[in-house]
């Protein structure tokens, strides 16, 4: 009883508070982080009031909207209003369970992972959608709509910028797929080399994806307000900021995973030194390279924010349909070549 | 042969990456804010802000009701009575109002002054939180100039040689 117990109820839950309590501490701070990037990139200088140099800005903006009143639009679908944030959120959290973040440190290692992560994934949209009806305003639905047909035809060319990945690793165990880029010439081995136009669109891609500038068609200030959450406030809003946030991240982390060989370390198999363990990752790899590259990564969303203006929309759906997906074909035929005639090694001497 | 040096250069992305490093450049620039309670732009010592009535060192106001200022001043923001004071018969305001809203801060006033009473000090970060406090009055404008006459006298001072 008591082994039922500790599996079926105490260890799911310290699971899932593993992942969620530093989820949304990351959050808050790569929001911190974000405003404070961009006004470096403008020549100012961020908040920088509340805590040292600022940095606890974002938990005063949680704690506010957490304080606001949630108003809800007379003519909106009371059911549905309070669903959509909910259904935005739950995905962007659960996608966690299958992501490693070292050899074996992760909540689920699934063998279908990858399958998982898509499936996942792809639900938050209907959060945006069901948002964007239920509020029964013309911004929202506006929002919702373009949210619904960018998020689609993005996830098009993310589903095979992962094929390239699956055809090369062999896998659709994530932590498998890491350790095929493992090998004894550093980060030359991981999969950014042969796929690098692949890493290039997954990851413009995952901007669009996350609805992030310079696609973010869905928010889109000065045309629809903000699209789709133009008539929520308080707690709800900010659970919608959460979701963003944790895609931006999640993002990140997939790139770093899929790409950039995860808790592998660049300089692998180029250093061979007997040193005490706590050092020792520098060359054999832990999660400190991954939480690495995915903060380099995630800090490329801020840059693409602070630089380019948004895309108009039949530019974001000519981007997605006619260059991107096509690429990425083009590219799931050589990265067949490359395994066919092994013009790759992977995995090998790991 | 352009048309297919630009299909490559936008499928390179090189427009973009030249876009993103001018933003990473700006990044590492010195940032132009200046957090305002706590730090200053450094003001000129001819800056015309707040108005100030003076006195002389041994207490007495300067204004002797001439009412030149008030003629002189385009916008009519000045109002002036008098009459003999009843202590020793010399003459003097009995009102000095000036409507901070009607204020252009042209410095007519302070240039007209034969007595150097009125003037432009350098404060400009004052506010009025209820409705007719934009009217200032000989008391408060005297108060103005008691409590910053030391910088009053000093941009006088700064200023004396180019006049």
């Amino acid at each position: 009883m008591a082994d039922l117990f500790l599996h079926q109820l105490v260890l799911p839950v310290a699971y899932i508070l593993a992942i969620v309590v530093p989820l949304i501490v990351a959050v808050a701070m790569f929001v911190y982080w974000e405003r404070k990037v961009i006004g470096w990139m403008h020549v100012r200088l961020g908040p920088t009031k509340i805590g040292p140099w600022g940095t606890l800005q974002a938990f005063a903006d949680v704690f506010k909207l957490l304080f606001k009143e949630v108003i809800l639009p007379a003519k909106a679908n009371r059911f549905l209003y309070y669903l959509g944030p909910l259904i935005a959120v739950v995905p962007a959290l659960a996608v966690w369970a299958v992501v490693p973040f070292d050899s074996r440190m992760v909540v689920s290692n699934a063998n279908a992972g990858v399958l998982y992560l898509l499936a996942v994934n792809s639900i938050g949209v209907y959060g945006i959608i069901i948002a964007g009806w239920a509020s029964n305003s013309r911004y929202a639905l506006l929002g919702a709509m373009r949210s619904a047909a960018q998020v689609i035809s993005y996830e098009l060319a993310t589903g095979f910028c992962l094929i390239c990945v699956l055809i090369l690793a062999g896998s659709l165990n994530i932590t498998e797929i890491v350790n095929a880029q493992a090998g004894s010439k550093g980060f030359f081995e991981w999969f950014w080399l042969p796929l690098l136009p692949v890493f290039v669109i997954f990851f413009i891609a995952g901007v669009a994806e996350t609805n992030r500038l310079p696609f973010d068609m869905a928010e889109g200030e000065s045309e629809i307000v903000a699209g789709f959450h133009v008539e929520y406030s308080g707690s709800p809003f900010a659970l919608f900021f959460l979701a963003e946030y944790a895609n931006m991240i999640l993002i990140s982390f997939l790139s770093a995973i899929f790409f950039l060989g995860g808790w592998l370390s660049p300089v692998q198999g180029w250093v061979h030194l007997d040193a005490p363990g706590w050092i020792n990752w520098l060359w054999t790899g832990g999660f400190v390279w991954i939480l690495i590259k995915a903060f380099l990564m995630s800090f490329l969303f801020l840059w693409f924010r602070a630089t380019f203006p948004r895309y108009r929309y039949d530019q974001i759906m000519r981007l997605g349909w006619k260059i991107f997906i096509p690429i990425a074909i083009a590219w799931l035929f050589v990265s067949g070549c490359m395994r066919y005639f092994d013009w790759v090694s992977v995995g090998v001497g790991a | 042969m352009n048309r297919i040096s630009g299909y490559f250069k936008s499928l390179l992305l090189v427009e973009l990456l030249r876009g993103m490093a001018v933003t990473v450049r700006y990044m590492f620039k010195p940032k132009y804010t200046m957090r305002f309670p706590m730090e200053h732009i450094p003001k000129s010592n001819r800056f015309r802000g707040l108005l100030a009535l003076r006195r002389y060192e041994n207490g007495e106001e300067r204004c002797i009701a001439c009412k030149l200022c008030e003629s002189v001043c385009p916008a009519l923001a000045i109002t002036i009575d008098s009459a003999p004071r009843e202590s020793d018969g010399q003459r003097r305001t009995t009102r000095y109002d000036i409507d901070l809203f009607k204020c252009i801060y042209c410095g007519f006033c302070e240039e007209s002054c034969p007595v150097d009473s009125i003037v432009l000090t350098s404060i400009h970060e004052y506010y009025f939180d209820q409705r007719g406090q934009n009217v200032v009055n000989k008391q408060q404008l005297l108060a103005i100039g008691d409590r910053f006459e030391k910088q009053i006298a000093e941009d006088r001072t700064l200023d004396a040689p180019y006049r």
